[in-house]
């Protein structure tokens, strides 16, 4: 029923490539009129070629059964483990006392190429410090991961996660502000994702950290102590 | 071992056997421009179609590839415009630039009798310049919809403007029936997508059916456009890095090679063996890997899934290697102007060693169930049929180029990277049909895999990443926290971004489906005053009608997914 489709108009010019320029030996011989070049054996035209077809299918069946490796992964049940230059949710680090280590220089919202940060400074109270973002949000509909900003920071105050759940009811959760990117704030190294890396140093750097949120997660819980004595002493004043 | 630094844009001028070409016309109609990448002409539009086909026709240039066609506005300059006409000659191996300068109220002669993928191009240069093409038989918008005002890459045009599209200027399709048409007994219209699994992506057919042959396509594309390059235009030289990862995204770190290499050669800077070498395995991976999707997915159209499964668990590997280096699969952003954006992991080599041993089993299997199969040969061998020298008309590049029989390929041609250091092939078939673009793909995989296995065993350079150059690429960041020059320097660099010196360069590499082209104008500043791609994809698309006209219905289905037409790129 279909015209002949490769009755082009052209004159024809011989299809061979330029010299010395080493082509792969053609498996087929060159076809001049260029429209049935594969032609079929005998086996291929009694579709005995199939049989094989279906031993590959077979093999990879009975692979699969007995304990092949399987590439799909039942997400959520199931992770992918991904490495630690993985650029997902992101981190605003912390200061020893638990406040936000990032000095609002905007160098990061400079460098974003969606516009996806929003900063506002203020002044910080110490004034070695200077400045301190009053509000820091990020839209994680417009990010799209690419790493700028942590590649931008001079504090290292913005690192990346290795969390990719971000999946929001309305657009409004969708921007996240200061406190939830200080919330998964962890020096758990199987957590983080992309950041500065430090090839010789990493083993004192990782300790560095990790005695740094110890140092945090100790004030959190002499003020948590602290406020559960007076809490008891309120109670035992008002009892008495 | 040469090209470890990229080759630089050497000043080349036009061969001596070209002035016969030239001295045929006016004086004064064509004046060369010197001090340029690559031949560059001034022609006037009065003679630029003369010229075309005398520069087509003539054996001393045969420029039988018309490459892709660019705008440019300089607001303050007379003839307003200058359209860019990029030519290349397949058996001389030569390119030529041609530049047209022309106002608003000038009409540019349609090139289409000379170089059918004129056709597309010039919709282009209408839609996004406002500039007008006589003869053209469709001159309308083509990235943009006819609800658009205004012509998004002038200089003038605000790139944060918004337009609706109304139901009643949506796009009324432009069919050239065949004589006779009128008279089928069984003519019916068929539209096909956009959002179609069939329509990879985003694309709409609409075909005119004779019972089931199609008489008459036509396509509609822009569903996807993002106007990648005026965002370009509006951010500087490294932000534009991720916005390429976006353009194939089946292999999007071939895209950001490209775009590195074309800042590079403005720049000058030199690229440390480690990062040319990681580029080139890199590269050579993702090949591999948008071959697996177009392959599979073309099988899966046609009915045959398991290859699909088998085709996607290496790609699956490839892309926990590319993950592991850079931390994203598919957007990966690796590259850097002057090297990569960070060091290779550790377990690279051992990582791409098991790769290497994974990835052939796969592929030998989809050629054992698919190759020998009739049922598959039925529905593709011989089925929309490309001869070379059409598709060379055409425009077509890449792996269906050379399933025409055509020989060409970017990395054997001009090498760059480390190419022209391994020992590889390039495959050619002959038959310009699905079945051959098929296994031209799976041979490619074959050579790429030969390619990375060279490159592993010479083992891996030592020494930085990215070049140390303070101006192009961010010092590290220990010395940033410790010394005040490198923390000036990366304030520099982040607030102002990098300074590229003034100039224009077309570069090429040779993408997934085709050669991948970045011509770039920079006038100085910290951002490009225009950056043009040459989407493998949009010429060998433009081609769809004129494959499937005088099918069946089912064999358009075939073809398409056989093109490998990746819908980023196509509609940027």
């Amino acid at each position: 029923m279909s015209q002949p489709l490769a009755s082009d108009p052209m004159p024809s010019m011989p299809s061979t490539p330029p010299p010395g320029r080493p082509v792969l030996k053609n498996p087929y011989p060159p076809h001049p009129t260029s429209t049935r070049p594969y032609r079929p054996g005998l086996a291929e035209r009694l579709y005995l070629p199939l049989l094989s077809g279906l031993m590959v299918t077979m093999r990879h069946f009975l692979k699969n059964l007995f304990g092949a490796k399987m590439y799909t992964i039942q997400y959520p049940e199931e992770r992918r483990d991904y490495s630690h230059r993985f650029r997902g949710h992101h981190i605003l680090t912390t200061r020893p006392d638990g406040s936000v280590r990032c000095v609002a220089c905007f160098l990061c919202a400079q460098a974003c190429p969606a516009e996806c940060i929003q900063i506002e400074a203020g002044e910080h109270p110490d004034v070695n410090i200077e400045k301190y973002p009053v509000v820091y949000e990020i839209d994680m509909l417009r990010c799209i991961f690419c790493g700028y900003c942590v590649d931008a920071c001079p504090e290292e105050a913005i690192i990346m996660s290795n969390n990719y759940d971000m999946a929001y009811f309305t657009r409004e959760q969708s921007i996240v502000g200061k406190g939830d990117l200080m919330k998964p704030f962890t020096f758990d190294e199987n957590l983080l994702g992309y950041r500065p890396r430090y090839p010789e140093e990493e083993a004192k750097r990782a300790k560095m950290r990790r005695d740094a949120f110890n140092l945090v997660d100790e004030a959190k819980k002499a003020r948590a102590r602290e406020e559960l004595a007076a809490a008891t002493a309120a109670k035992a004043g008002a009892g008495r | 071992m040469s090209t470890l630094a990229p080759p630089l844009p050497e000043t080349a001028s036009a061969p001596v056997a070209w002035d016969a070409v030239r001295e045929k016309f006016p004086a004064g109609s064509i004046i060369p421009q010197e001090g340029l990448d690559q031949p560059t002409w001034i022609v006037r539009r009065e003679v630029l179609l003369d010229l075309a086909r005398e520069l087509r026709d003539n054996p001393a240039t045969q420029f039988d590839l018309m490459l892709d066609l660019c705008g440019v506005d300089f607001p303050d300059r007379a003839p307003r415009f200058d359209a860019v006409y990029h030519l290349y000659s397949v058996p001389n191996a030569k390119r030529l630039r041609l530049k047209v300068p022309v106002g608003e109220d000038q009409p540019l002669p349609s090139l289409i009798p000379v170089w059918k993928a004129a056709n597309w191009f010039e919709r282009e240069l209408y839609d996004m310049f406002g500039l007008q093409v006589t003869g053209h038989p469709n001159l309308r918008r083509i990235l943009c919809h006819e609800g658009f005002q205004g012509y998004p890459l002038r200089k003038d045009y605000d790139a944060a403007r918004r337009w609706i599209l109304t139901e009643d200027k949506i796009y009324q399709p432009h069919f050239d029936l065949p004589a006779g048409a009128d008279d089928m007994f069984e003519r019916m219209t068929v539209n096909i997508g956009p959002s179609h699994p069939a329509m990879h992506g985003t694309f709409r057919l609409m075909a005119v059916l004779d019972g089931e042959t199609i008489v008459a396509s036509d396509v509609e594309i822009g569903y996807l456009h993002r106007c990648f390059e005026k965002m370009s235009e509006t951010h500087n030289w490294q932000q534009v890095i991720p916005y390429t990862d976006r353009l194939n995204y089946c292999s999007s770190f071939i895209n950001n090679v490209g775009y590195c290499r074309t800042v590079e050669q403005l720049l000058k800077v030199e690229v440390p063996p480690r990062a040319v070498w990681a580029r080139t395995i890199l590269s050579e991976f993702s090949r591999i890997m948008d071959h697996c999707v177009c392959n599979g997915s073309t099988l899966v159209d046609a009915g045959a899934l398991s290859n699909f499964w088998y085709f996607f668990q290496p790609r699956e590997e490839i892309y926990g290697l590319l993950e592991s280096c850079c931390g994203a699969r598919l957007t990966v952003s690796y590259g850097r102007i002057g090297g990569l954006s960070q060091d290779l992991p550790p377990d690279f080599m051992e990582r791409s060693r098991r790769l290497l041993e994974i990835i052939p089993p796969f592929i030998e299997d989809v050629e054992k169930l698919i190759d020998k199969n009739r049922i598959w040969q039925d529905r593709t061998v011989g089925i929309a049929a490309l001869s070379g020298e059409e598709a060379v008309n055409w425009g077509w590049t890449g792996p269906c180029l050379r399933a025409s029989g055509v020989a060409y390929d970017v990395r054997r041609a001009h090498p760059y990277d480390l190419y022209d250091t391994v020992d590889w092939e390039v495959p050619v078939l002959y038959g310009g049909d699905v079945y051959d673009r098929y296994r031209i793909r799976m041979l490619e995989i074959r050579q790429s895999l030969k390619i990375i296995r060279q490159l592993l065993d010479r083992g891996m350079p030592e020494g930085p990443f990215i070049t140390d150059d303070p101006h192009v690429a961010l010092p590290p960041k220990e010395a940033c926290y410790n010394q005040m020059e490198a923390m000036i320097y990366h304030f520099k660099l982040i607030m102002d971004g990098i300074q590229v010196p003034a100039g224009e360069v077309y570069s090429m590499v040779e993408g997934a489906n085709g050669e991948l082209g970045f011509y770039t104008i920079s006038d100085g500043s910290s951002r490009p005053y225009r950056i043009k791609v040459r989407p493998p994809c949009f010429p060998i698309f433009s081609a769809f009608s004129r494959l499937i006209n005088g099918g069946s219905l089912s064999d358009a289905i075939v073809s398409l997914g056989g093109l490998n037409v990746i819908a980023g790129e196509l509609e940027r």
